[in-house]
């Protein structure tokens, strides 16, 4: 790729149409990543534009630029260190006064900045005149107007940020009134004077910060030992004599000072609003009075989650059945290799552990679609708003219920994205404790179990059970919840403070990028994780092989019956050696397996996780589903003597085995629907979060499942079920 | 006369002035980004079914809030407005 000729940044409230600008100027050509240690999206594409390539950096949408939260401290490390020709701030014109206030900050830190009024399509119907000329003049700035939704007007602003009139940083100076100007310019003296970071802030940027007690900055000053002292005194005087002569500080002084300024700007003309239209509610009040209403909100939200639900499960049938059509093609392609260890590698391995999470990328996409769409509609918001309530009664927050949902509390989610979905909270506690929770949704990969269960010992029934899974894995999740918040991490909550975005029909490029996004997550560890953990347990299972001295007798055995039904030609008698050949060939597997390392760990802890009524089999297919759910299913029924050939009624052939019984069925579903989240959400809480709490969440999850399973078994197995 | 009310005691649909914003620390920040601050008209436009918490119109935009934030703010209801 050509080099680029400048770095352009997008940066603006939430809700303003920036990602959406963002695509519609980049389209394909952008990557997201991560900003290195932290986990804030980062995200990056090229535009070619008549002078050339230009880069152009999506920041992460704030309403401010304080040190507060990491999404924050991102944007403004990012202009500072990595000092972009300019930003393009996108602005939702329908609330242009909340908007510019970032604006301001932008300005009072000197970067070039560029307005790109969005959304001026919706400002004919709500009454609202902006003189965008009139602001160019008095913000000094170029204003383009533009609707990303169409691409309107969105290359044009990219130009004017190229041909900003300003090519260096130059500060915007606001009065913040007789109480604090004078000692802003002393502190900016003083700074400037010892010309402290003087080619990275200007000077009386970081007197403000200062004022307004941003840890970050008092923390860049504690190197200058004198003048930190000199500029706390200073700030310390002059937020006494705010406290005192007008009941408020320093921080929130320059707040209503920056609105004051934007106001000021605004009565010169630029805004007009139409009285007449003005007491008309919108449509999306009008919506919310419905969708938000006390009886008929709930009701609507659960019809909704219900709805993706079926969609998800009824569409995503079909195109799941060709995926598996395809593995069972490779899997009979695979079968005409000569038998021994390769055969049974790619086989029972590869094919059935990758084909088995690969079936399920149709399901989980159409689930990540419904679920894309219900974001970026704006209505995943008003969820939030009303469960929060709720919530809270848990210690959580009403933004948890995002990374519940997309973890699987609508069944088919994946708890990697869902975990990082939990970045949008605030509250490290909060945060940790939705995270450490998520992973008790019934997500895609479990799916396949508690079907097969269910098919086994409650046939007619699945549906029903289906939904009490889901409802368990909730329940659960908030109880863990509370326990963990009124214990471990115990804290104060996050405000509540939260934007209502208007309702939006999302952009299908949006809605394709972001669904692709979270569904490349879990295609790539099927190909990666479930891969090598497929085969390693395929290895476990195999080795180490029957020795000899057991296996002769059967083989002669098997060889004998073999003859004798080559010399036999009547029908029933060749039925009866064909079917005690198979019994052989069964019992011969068995004791393989029994004697593999797979076997014998778990025969070693049979004792234990019989209480819960579970035999060393299935605790084979256990231990795998500690390093991906999806393969517990496969070991299952390989565990069982079942792969090549006989797949087909495995749900019988279960409900039939010794030791199977309906007690063993439910402790299993609730086992395996809470215990230790898969080797991927691991690493994903880890990165969220720290090592320790993914190593917590392991053990936490399996006790806490185990206990349930057990409790569960002996109850059902005194009730005689 | 006017009245001067907490913002959790207004009705729906009731419209009032911002008086004052007593939130410190992150809170009265993130109050204040929200453009919540002295002067702002508000309009409170709707509860969540269990009452809490509130959704407000300002600006152009809606916002919403808990109760247990919203005894931060006090609000200047117009004189013709009966609680």
């Amino acid at each position: 790729m050509s080099e680029a000729i400048a770095t352009i940044a997008l940066a603006g409230n939430p809700n303003a149409g920036k990602t959406t600008l963002f695509n519609a100027l980049t389209g394909s050509r952008q990557h997201v990543g991560n900003y290195p240690g932290i986990t804030v999206e980062k995200k990056e594409g090229f535009v070619d534009m008549p002078s050339g390539t230009v880069r152009v950096i999506d920041l992460p949408g704030t309403y401010s630029m304080t040190a507060y939260s990491q999404e924050e401290l991102v944007a403004r490390d990012f202009l500072v260190k990595e000092r972009p020709q300019g930003i393009i701030n996108v602005i939702d014109a329908t609330s242009l006064e909340r908007n510019l206030y970032l604006t301001v900050q932008f300005l009072e830190l000197g970067i070039p900045v560029t307005l790109a009024l969005n959304m001026v399509d919706a400002l004919e119907s709500k009454g609202i005149r902006i003189d965008s000329d009139r602001l160019a003049d008095l913000m000094r700035l170029p204003v383009v107007r533009t609707v990303a939704r169409s691409g309107l007007g969105v290359r044009e602003a990219l130009q004017a940020a190229l041909t900003h009139p300003r090519q260096s940083w130059e500060p915007l100076f606001i009065s913040y009134g007789p109480d604090l100007d004078p000692v802003l310019g002393e502190m900016t003296k003083l700074i400037s004077n010892a010309g402290f970071l003087a080619d990275t802030y200007p000077p009386r940027w970081l007197a403000l910060k200062f004022l307004e007690n941003d840890l970050v900055v008092r923390q860049l000053f504690e190197a200058d030992y004198e003048l930190h002292r000199r500029l706390r005194d200073m700030a310390d005087e002059v937020a006494r004599h705010c406290e005192k002569t007008l009941k408020t500080q320093p921080e929130f002084l320059i707040a209503d000072y920056r609105y004051g300024y934007i106001s000021s700007i605004l009565r010169q003309g630029v805004l007009t609003v139409m009285p007449d239209l003005q007491g008309r509610a919108d449509l999306s009040d009008k919506i919310d009075a419905v969708l938000t209403h006390q009886v008929a909100g709930p009701a609507i939200m659960l019809a909704i989650l219900y709805g993706l639900f079926s969609v998800t499960f009824t569409l995503g049938e079909i195109p799941m059945g060709w995926v598996e059509t395809a593995f069972a093609w490779l899997a009979e392609l695979a079968g005409k290799m000569p038998p021994g260890l390769t055969r049974s590698l790619i086989i029972d391995g590869i094919i059935a552990g990758v084909g088995g999470v690969l079936g399920f990328v149709p399901l989980i996409l159409i689930m990540f679609l419904g679920i894309t769409f219900l974001e970026d509609s704006g209505y995943m918001a008003r969820m939030a708003y009303m469960l929060d309530r709720v919530f809270r009664i848990f210690g959580l927050h009403g933004s948890s219920v995002v990374p519940f949902i997309i973890s699987g509390g609508i069944p088919g989610g994946c708890a990697v994205p869902g975990v990082m979905a939990a970045r949008t909270l605030r509250s490290p506690k909060e945060k940790l404790a939705t995270l450490l929770t998520a992973p008790f949704m019934a997500c895609g990969a479990k799916v396949p179990v508690f079907i097969l269960l269910a098919a086994a010992f409650f046939p007619e029934h699945g549906a029903r059970v289906m939904f009490l899974i889901t409802l368990a894995g909730w329940a659960a999740a908030l109880v863990a919840a509370k326990m963990m918040r009124s214990t471990i991490i115990r804290g104060p909550s996050t405000p509540f403070v939260m934007e209502l975005p208007p309702y939006r029909m999302p952009t299908a490029m949006g809605l394709v990028l972001h669904t692709w996004e979270r569904g490349w997550q879990y295609i790539r560890k099927a190909g990666t994780v479930i891969l090598a953990i497929a085969v390693l347990i395929w290895a476990m299972m195999t080795f180490p092989g029957l020795p000899q001295e057991i296996a002769a007798p059967y083989e002669a055995e098997m060889a004998g019956i073999q003859e004798q039904l080559q010399a036999e030609t009547g029908e029933a008698a060749r039925g009866e050696l064909e079917a005690s050949l198979a019994a052989l060939e069964r019992r011969l597997k068995e004791e393989a397996l029994t004697h593999s390392l797979a076997g014998r760990l778990g025969q070693a802890i049979e004792p234990v996780t019989a209480w819960a009524g579970f035999d060393w089999r299935t605790n084979i297919a256990l231990l795998g589903g500690i390093a991906a759910k999806e393969v517990i299913v496969s070991t299952l029924a390989t565990a069982h003597s079942m792969s090549d050939a006989e797949n087909t009624d495995f749900a019988a052939r279960i409900a039939a085995a010794p030791g199977w019984n309906t007690s063993v069925a439910v402790s299993l579903m609730i086992f395996v629907l809470l215990y230790s989240p898969c080797f991927v959400t691991v690493v994903a809480i880890a990165r969220e979060a720290s090592w320790g709490w993914a190593a917590f969440s392991v053990v936490f999850n399996t006790a806490f499942a185990f206990a349930l399973a057990t409790a569960t078994y002996q109850l059902g197995m005194s009730m005689g079920w | 006369m006017s009245t001067i009310v907490n913002l959790r005691q207004m009705r729906v649909d009731q419209r009032g002035i911002i008086k004052t914003v007593a939130a410190q620390g992150e809170l009265g920040r993130r109050i204040r980004d929200m453009g919540l601050v002295p002067g702002t008209e508000v309009t409170v436009i709707g509860r969540a079914p269990l009452k809490d918490p509130v959704a407000l119109r300002l600006k152009g935009f809606t916002l919403t809030l808990r109760n247990s934030e919203a005894d931060f703010i006090t609000v200047e209801l117009p004189e013709d407005d009966l609680v």
